[in-house]
């Protein structure tokens, strides 16, 4: 369904379907985390789409956007792995379904490629005014996950588990590294980013393809590069689990457990460890829900998920802070019976079934489909779709038995409640 | 079978009042894979105040109730639907608002067994005293978690000063103390006054065949024994139009204070055309005021005053309806002040403009366009314009044919000193 053209410094990903309204753009910036950069990172691409030198500041982009039918555009930051990701999307409506009618996902075509190489900048410098205010806002965001205990659960988590390697950066960076940053240091960061990150341009929605490979060719024009390239962080082995507990003045406790899985995205026993994962802790038929919440009645959500690129299988649940012991104890319980095979060929064909639902349904929306697609660019590999539900599909007990012998438990995690 | 085209929109809907009074939609979407179902009813945690079915007097009932049902619609004799609809490779789920109760699944195999699946665990309901004890377990820590959310707590704090007696104050899960008092026999009597067919709609939108899929549903619906059922009687509190409380401050374990400006509405008891003129004219008020592009908000980003979490919103049912704005901000005071002073400001139709009313139209047509490429959107929206007795694509056309002097309109009748409130949440040692 993907159509990928190499044109030199990004690739082209084109995904022709009428089954939207809308044209989808999603522009991707890949780099190695490093602690250096990652708070020069995080605060790049709220910069760029402040102003550019056509339209310079926030309020006549935005009015321009307003104009261009409620277009979109909207940045956002990743971790993949030991990767940090950049996302630039925009959405913009298809003309078709308008009475005027203008040619607009050209003209959004247009505007992201200002966005990018055409920011509000002067002399080898951003604007010192937009780079202020982005500052600030950056800390305000840097700030917020404390006020947010779910997320702030689960970055303390990956904070302990990971101490030591670049996965530890937060997403957003570090809020004691924004105040060093000037409009030239970024600036000079924002060109070798542009000249050295792996690029990826994804176009999803009904349009002429000759049209927009001409009109890419034309706007993105930027030198070949060889990506970056993590290399594999070595893991220190625990010989007993980490266990660190925070109080805090929360009426719930956040309990957050971090598994090494050992396997990652790309691998041949990856889709055996999805299949582990959504018997485990997946879905409302899983072992989690169905023992901690419905059995014990001890929580509202209890739920696992996987860091795909990272190798993490991540548990997640809210108690009270008294049920602390009961729910660590479950939840070991459910790992283990897991590694022993407690569970039947009908759970497996079962979790299979919603394993493949979620994918397809996933891939009915544009932005759901394109970070199905960039999983690829992420691990270097081309799993289509068809590959995808095969090998899904040819999961065995025994390759779950497997998957699931390389699964340890690493840290544990309890922001807790005073009262205990 | 009814068949309505939307030619612009490219679209066509499918419809039949069963016999038992259910409201059948169906939209088929080419080139999707999911089938997306909701079955809803109108039913919310406001509707706390009701005759039972088959009884003369109005009667009170706990907060939560309704959310509680929801709940427990999933649990059967032979264990929970979950359980079943992940068999048939489906995730389903359900949400209590403040006036619907929504079951839904989505699935892209199996959509027959699953549409099945949901009218029928929706249609047969099953409570012993064990169960629903167990429950109040579970909502209890749905309810902690929400306690621990300042934007929740905010939102609430904000529709709480609004008002006096409407039960849209009532936090939807209720509170552990009020969800002690539900029991199984209170859980039927809600159920059987406010789950009869003729208050439900069932909103199909996929890759179906629509003949097939409505032939479907009738049988289904012919083989169940409803009877006929009177028109359900609620009842709401008289309401005063000024706020109850002028300002609270919550206290909490923050960094970062929160504040929400809310101006009780001045429309009730709207329905149809009327409620999504205004409803949409009041949006396009809040847009000139408050969007990326306006004056305002570059003002108070500049000076510090917002950030990315400032959002801002305006909701109208039938029998209540708010308007609210606000996020995180270091200068609470400051930014308390900024709000209501544009807000007055407006009133006078001060710092409008029509030039930018014309780009905010165009923005809202793209937004909905961009709406309609969900499923969930449509089907959850189109159940909630309906029981409003709006026509969801009806949207685009509203919004051409609303002019400055409507939005002039709506900005002088909703803004009042009297209906203005700030709810904030401070850190707590602050």
């Amino acid at each position: 369904m993907e159509k990928v053209i190499d044109n030199q410094g990004v690739k082209l990903h084109l995904v022709k379907t009428d089954k939207y309204k809308t044209n989808t753009i999603v522009f991707k910036m890949k780099a190695p985390i490093e602690k250096e950069y990652a708070t020069t990172r995080a605060l790049l691409p709220y910069v760029l789409q402040s102003g550019t030198n056509t339209y310079p500041s926030f309020t006549e982009l935005r009015t321009y956007l307003e104009n261009l039918y409620g277009a979109t555009l909207s940045v956002d930051l990743q971790k993949k792995g030991e990767y940090h990701i950049i996302s630039i999307t925009m959405e913009v409506a298809n003309e078709k379904f308008l009475k005027q009618s203008e040619p607009l996902l050209d003209k959004a075509l247009t505007l992201l490629a200002d966005v990018l190489f055409n920011p509000r900048s002067a002399n080898d410098s951003f604007d010192e005014q937009i780079v202020a205010k982005e500052k600030r806002t950056l800390k305000q965001r840097i700030q917020a996950v404390n006020d947010d205990k779910m997320r702030y659960a689960n970055l303390r988590l990956i904070q302990e588990m990971c101490k030591d390697e670049p996965y530890a950066i937060p997403v957003n960076g570090i809020l004691e590294d924004v105040d060093q940053i000037t409009a030239q240091s970024l600036y000079n960061y924002y060109q070798d980013s542009l000249s050295s990150d792996e690029l990826d341009l994804y176009i999803v929605g009904d349009f002429t393809e000759e049209e927009v490979i001409q009109s890419c060719q034309a706007k993105f024009q930027l030198k070949s590069r060889t990506s970056k390239k993590v290399e594999q962080t070595n893991i220190r082995k625990r010989v007993k689990e980490n266990v660190i507990i925070e109080k805090q003045d929360v009426a719930q406790g956040k309990l957050n457990m971090g598994l090494r899985t050992n396997t990652r995205y790309g691998e041949d026993d990856y889709f055996a460890l999805q299949v582990f994962n959504g018997l485990f802790g997946g879905f409302p038929h899983s072992k989690l829900f169905i023992n901690v919440r419905e059995k014990a009645s001890l929580a509202y959500y209890a739920a696992s998920r996987l860091e795909s690129h990272k190798g993490l299988m991540l548990v997640m649940t809210g108690i009270e802070t008294k049920n602390y012991e009961k729910a660590v104890t479950i939840i070991k319980e459910q790992l283990q019976a897991m590694k022993n095979g407690d569970f039947t060929e009908a759970d497996i064909e079962q979790t299979k079934a919603v394993i493949q639902n979620q994918m397809l349904e996933t891939l009915d929306t544009s932005r759901g489909l394109v970070e199905v697609l960039y999983h690829n660019v992420i691990s270097g590999g081309n799993v289509s779709e068809e590959v995808w539900k095969e090998k899904i599909a040819d999961v065995t007990k025994e390759n779950i038995l497997q998957v699931g012998e390389k699964i340890q438990l690493d840290t544990i995690y309890f922001l807790s409640g005073l009262e205990a | 079978m009814e068949r309505l085209l939307f030619d612009q929109l490219d679209e066509e809907l499918y419809y039949e009042k069963m016999t038992n009074g259910l409201d059948v939609y169906i939209l088929p979407k080419k080139g999707f894979n999911k089938t997306f179902a909701t079955f809803t009813t109108k039913y919310g945690s406001i509707d706390n105040y009701f005759v039972p079915l088959g009884q003369k007097d109005l009667k009170l009932v706990p907060d939560g109730i309704a959310h509680f049902l929801e709940h427990k619609m999933f649990e059967k004799e032979d264990g929970d639907v979950f359980g079943q609809f992940s068999k048939q490779g489906a995730s389903a789920n359900a949400f209590t608002s403040f006036t619907r109760t929504a079951y839904l699944f989505s699935s892209t195999t199996n959509v027959k067994e699953n549409l099945e699946t949901l009218i029928n665990f929706v249609q047969e309901p099953y409570f012993t005293e064990k169960t629903v004890e167990k429950e109040k377990g579970i909502i209890g820590q749905e309810i902690q978690m929400y306690n621990d959310n300042p934007d929740w707590r905010l939102y609430f704090g904000a529709i709480e000063n609004m008002y006096h007696n409407h039960p849209v104050k009532i936090d939807i899960a209720g509170t552990i103390d009020s969800i002690a008092k539900i029991t199984k026999d209170l859980l039927y009597e809600c159920y059987h006054t406010f789950y009869h067919p003729s208050n439900m709609l069932l909103f199909v939108v996929g890759p179906v065949n629509p003949q097939e899929m409505m032939n479907f549903i009738k049988d289904n619906q012919a083989k169940k024994p409803f009877t006929d059922q009177p028109e359900i009687e609620r009842k709401f509190a008289k309401e005063p139009t000024a706020v109850a409380k002028k300002e609270q401050v919550l206290h909490m374990n923050v960094q970062t204070p929160k504040i929400m400006v809310g101006i009780k509405g001045s429309y009730t008891n709207q329905k149809g055309d009327t409620l999504l003129k205004n409803e949409l004219s009041t949006q396009l008020l809040m847009d000139l005021l408050f969007n990326q592009s306006s004056e305002n908000y570059r003002e108070m980003y500049d000076a510090g005053l917002i950030d990315d979490s400032f959002s801002y919103d305006y909701t109208q049912e039938e029998s209540f309806s708010f308007a609210l704005v606000g996020g995180d901000t270091r200068e609470p005071e400051q930014l308390q002040e900024k709000l209501t002073s544009i807000l007055k400001q407006a009133k006078s139709a001060k710092n409008l403009s029509e030039e930018a009313l014309e780009r905010v139209k165009k923005n809202r047509i793209g937004s909905f366009l961009r709406a309609l490429n969900s499923p969930e959107y449509i089907a959850n929206q189109f159940t909630r314009y309906a029981f409003n007795e709006m026509d969801l694509f009806k949207v685009v056309p509203m919004l051409e044919e609303i002019t400055f002097s409507d939005v002039k309109k709506v900005a002088n009748d909703l803004i009042a000193d009297d209906r203005l409130t700030v709810c904030k949440v401070l850190p707590k040692n602050s």
